[in-house]
C-alpha cells in the first residue's frame, strides 16, 4: 500500500536509524502491548480462516469424501455456467478497455474541460448499487424501442453492459492514473510527426504504456464477473454464481466444494493483480458481487 | 492539474482547423457518452421520472415518496441502515486495529500477506461468503458442532446465523478487509516523529493518542466508515442466500419488487430505488469532503 519501492525502503532506513539511536526506551515500551496486537491479529486470522475450514470440512462430509470433487468434474452444468461467467468477463473487458482507454486519453489530451462530467459518470456506480442498476435496465430495455430482454441473446447483452457500467470506476481511475505517469502529449505528437493516425496511436502507443493498469483492471473485473449475483439472476442467466447458488437443494456437498473453488478463482485473480502491481496501490472496490 | 493542461494546448501542436475544432474535440467523446446515456443515464432516469408519477393516473406526484414511510418500506430502510451502521462500526474499529498491528504493533512481518489476503476477502463475497457462513456457523456448521460437543450450543441460545446478528457476522467478512485496505495509507502516513516530540514534551501513550494521533486519523477513520457502510448498504447477494430473501432489507425488497409488484405499485417501487440512491448519494459526498480534510496531514 506504500508508494514505491524507494519510498518503503526510505521508511526501513528511516526506522532502523530510529531504533538504533534509544533501543532500550523503545522496547520497555512495547513488550506489554506487543501481546495485545498479536492478539488481534490472531483473532482477525481466526475470523477469515475460519469459514473456509468450515466449508472444506462440510465438503469431506460426503462419501466417499471425495466425491464432492469428483461430482464436479461430472457436473456438465458446473463447465458450462463457469465457461458462460469467463465468456461474459472477457467480453466486459473488451468493451470496457475500448471504451474508456480512448476516452481517458482524450480528456487528458484535448478535453481538459470534460473531466469533471467524465469522472462524475464514472463514479455513478458506487450511487446506483447493482439492484438499482439492474431493475433501471429491465424496466427501460423489456419494452419497445429496445426491448432486449425478450430474447436470450439480448438479455446476455445487457448482462455485459451492466457489467461494463460496473467496471466504470475502477477502469476508468486505472487508466487515468496510468495516462498521468507517461507524457501523452509529447508521445502524440511524436507519433503524428512520423504520420500514425489516431487509431495507431491509440493501438501501438497508450496501450502497450497501459498494460500493468489494464491487465489488473482486467482481473478485477473477472473476478467480479464471475462472482456476481444480483445482476444475473434478475436477468435470469445461467451464470456461475447462479449455478452455485441453486446447488444446494439438490448437492449441498459439491455445493461447498464450489464455494471452494469460487473462492480459489478470487485468489487466482487478486494474486496477478499483487504480482503486476507490487509496490503500487491495491485496488479498493465497493461494487460488485456483495 | 488542469491550468497546466489547459497552457499546454494552447501551445500545443497539432489542431490547425480553428472552425471546426470545437465539434470534433467533443466527437471523441461521443462512444462513451452513448453507452453510459443508453445503460446507466436512461434506466437511472427512467426510475427517477417513475418515481414522480402515480403509476395508475398516470399524474405527476410526490405520493410514491410518502409511501416509503409505510410499515414495509420504513422497516426495510430501518433494517439496512442498520446493519451498515453496525457492521461499519465493528469492521472499521476492528480493521483498524488489524492494520495498526501489522504496520505499528507486534507482527510486522505479516503485513505484506495481510495485505494480499485482505484484497482476496474483499472481493469474496456473495453467494460463495454466504455459503461458507452456512456450513461453519449454520444449524450443522463445524463452529457449531464443535460448540454443541462443548455443551454450549448457539442455537440453544435462540442464535441464528439466519438473522440480522448472523447477517452482521457474515457482512464484517468483507468490511473488515475494506477497512484494513483503505486505512493502511494513513496509519503510513503518522509520522514518527510526532510520537518523538510529543514523548520528548513528556506525553504519555494515552496523550499522544488522545492529543495527537486520533485527531489527525479522525476525517480518514470516519471517511473509511462511511464508505463500509455505503459497502454494505447496497448488498444484496450475500442476504439473498443466507436467508432466503426473508430477511426485509431495502435490496431485497427492491429484487422482490422487481419479480413481483409486492408492493403492488409500480411508482412506489421506483421511489423505493430512488431513495437508495439518494442515500448512497450522501455518503459519496460526506466520503469526499472527508478525504479532502484528512489530506492536510497525511500528505
Amino acid at each position: 500500500m506504500t508508494g514505491s519501492g524507494t519510498n518503503r525502503l526510505g521508511q526501513g532506513i528511516e526506522a532502523m536509524q530510529g531504533e538504533s539511536l534509544d533501543p532500550p526506551v523503545q522496547r520497555e515500551r512495547k513488550s506489554p502491548l506487543r501481546f495485545a496486537w498479536w492478539a488481534i491479529f490472531i483473532l482477525g486470522i481466526t475470523y477469515f480462516f475460519l469459514p473456509l475450514i468450515g466449508t472444506f470440512a462440510f465438503s469431506l462430509r460426503a462419501v466417499p469424501p471425495s466425491s464432492a470433487y469428483t461430482a464436479i468434474l461430472e457436473d456438465p452444468k458446473f463447465f458450462a455456467s463457469l465457461g458462460y461467467s469467463f465468456v461474459v468477463g472477457f467480453i466486459t473487458i473488451i468493451i470496457s478497455i475500448s471504451l474508456l482507454v480512448p476516452t481517458a486519453f482524450w480528456v487528458r489530451l484535448r478535453l481538459p474541460r470534460a473531466r469533471p462530467y467524465v469522472e462524475f459518470v464514472t463514479l455513478l456506480p458506487f450511487v446506483i448499487p447493482p439492484i438499482v442498476l439492474v431493475f433501471g435496465l429491465i424496466s427501460t430495455f423489456s419494452r419497445p424501442p429496445l426491448p432486449f430482454t425478450h430474447t436470450d441473446i439480448g438479455s446476455t447483452a445487457l448482462l455485459v453492459f451492466g457489467y461494463v457500467v460496473l467496471s466504470f470506476p475502477y477502469m476508468y481511475r486505472a487508466i487515468d492514473t496510468g495516462l498521468r505517469a507517461m507524457d501523452i502529449q509529447s508521445l502524440t505528437e511524436a507519433a503524428q510527426s512520423l504520420g500514425s493516425g489516431w487509431l495507431r496511436i491509440l493501438i501501438q502507443v497508450i496501450l502497450p504504456n497501459l498494460r500493468v493498469a489494464l491487465l489488473s483492471g482486467a482481473f478485477l473485473t473477472l473476478a467480479i464477473v464471475v462472482g456476481e449475483f444480483t445482476i444475473a439472476t434478475f436477468l435470469a442467466r445461467k451464470v456461475f454464481s447462479v449455478y452455485l447458488s441453486q446447488l444446494g437443494d439438490i448437492a449441498p456437498y459439491q455445493q461447498s466444494a464450489v464455494a471452494l473453488v469460487s473462492f480459489g478463482l478470487t485468489w487466482i485473480a487478486m494474486g496477478f493483480i499483487a504480482l503486476l502491481g507490487r509496490g503500487s496501490r491495491s485496488r479498493v472496490t465497493i461494487t460488485g458481487a456483495r | 492539474m488542469t491550468e497546466t493542461a489547459f497552457a499546454r494546448n494552447a501551445q500545443g501542436a497539432p489542431p490547425a482547423r480553428p472552425g471546426r475544432r470545437f465539434s470534433l474535440t467533443w466527437l471523441g467523446l461521443v462512444p462513451f457518452l452513448v453507452f453510459s446515456t443508453l445503460f446507466l443515464l436512461i434506466p437511472t432516469a427512467y426510475l427517477i421520472v417513475g418515481s414522480f408519477v402515480d403509476s395508475t393516473t398516470g399524474d405527476v406526484t410526490l405520493q410514491n415518496y410518502a409511501r416509503l414511510t409505510e410499515g414495509l418500506q420504513l422497516n426495510a430502510y430501518l433494517t439496512s441502515i442498520e446493519i451498515s451502521l453496525v457492521t461499519a462500526l465493528v469492521g472499521g474499529i476492528f480493521g483498524f486495529l488489524m492494520a495498526y498491528a501489522v504496520i505499528s504493533g507486534g507482527p510486522r512481518r505479516l503485513r505484506g500477506p495481510l495485505m494480499t489476503f485482505s484484497g482476496v476477502a474483499s472481493n469474496f463475497a456473495g453467494i460463495p461468503l454466504a455459503l461458507a457462513f452456512v456450513f461453519t456457523i449454520g444449524r450443522t456448521g463445524l463452529v457449531t458442532a464443535f460448540l454443541a460437543g462443548l455443551g454450549i450450543n448457539p442455537y440453544d441460545g435462540g442464535f441464528t446465523i439466519y438473522s440480522k446478528i448472523g447477517l452482521e457476522i457474515v457482512y464484517l467478512y468483507f468490511q473488515l478487509p475494506l477497512m484494513i485496505l483503505i486505512i493502511a495509507p494513513a496509519i503510513d502516513g503518522l509520522k514518527r516523529e510526532w510520537r518523538e516530540a510529543s514523548e520528548n514534551m513528556g506525553a504519555t501513550t494515552f496523550q499522544f493518542w488522545r492529543y495527537i494521533a486520533l485527531p489527525i486519523l479522525m476525517p480518514s477513520l470516519l471517511g473509511s466508515m462511511i464508505l463500509l457502510f455505503g459497502n454494505a448498504f447496497g448488498a444484496q447477494a450475500t442476504a439473498y442466500q443466507l436467508t432466503g430473501g426473508f430477511i426485509n432489507l431495502v435490496t431485497i425488497l427492491i429484487g422482490n419488487q422487481l419479480t413481483g409488484d409486492v408492493l403492488h405499485n409500480k411508482g412506489a417501487g421506483y421511489a423505493l430505488a430512488m431513495g437508495m440512491v439518494a442515500i448512497l448519494g450522501i455518503t459519496l459526498l460526506a466520503y469526499q469532503f472527508l478525504q479532502r480534510r484528512s489530506e492536510r496531514w497525511l500528505r
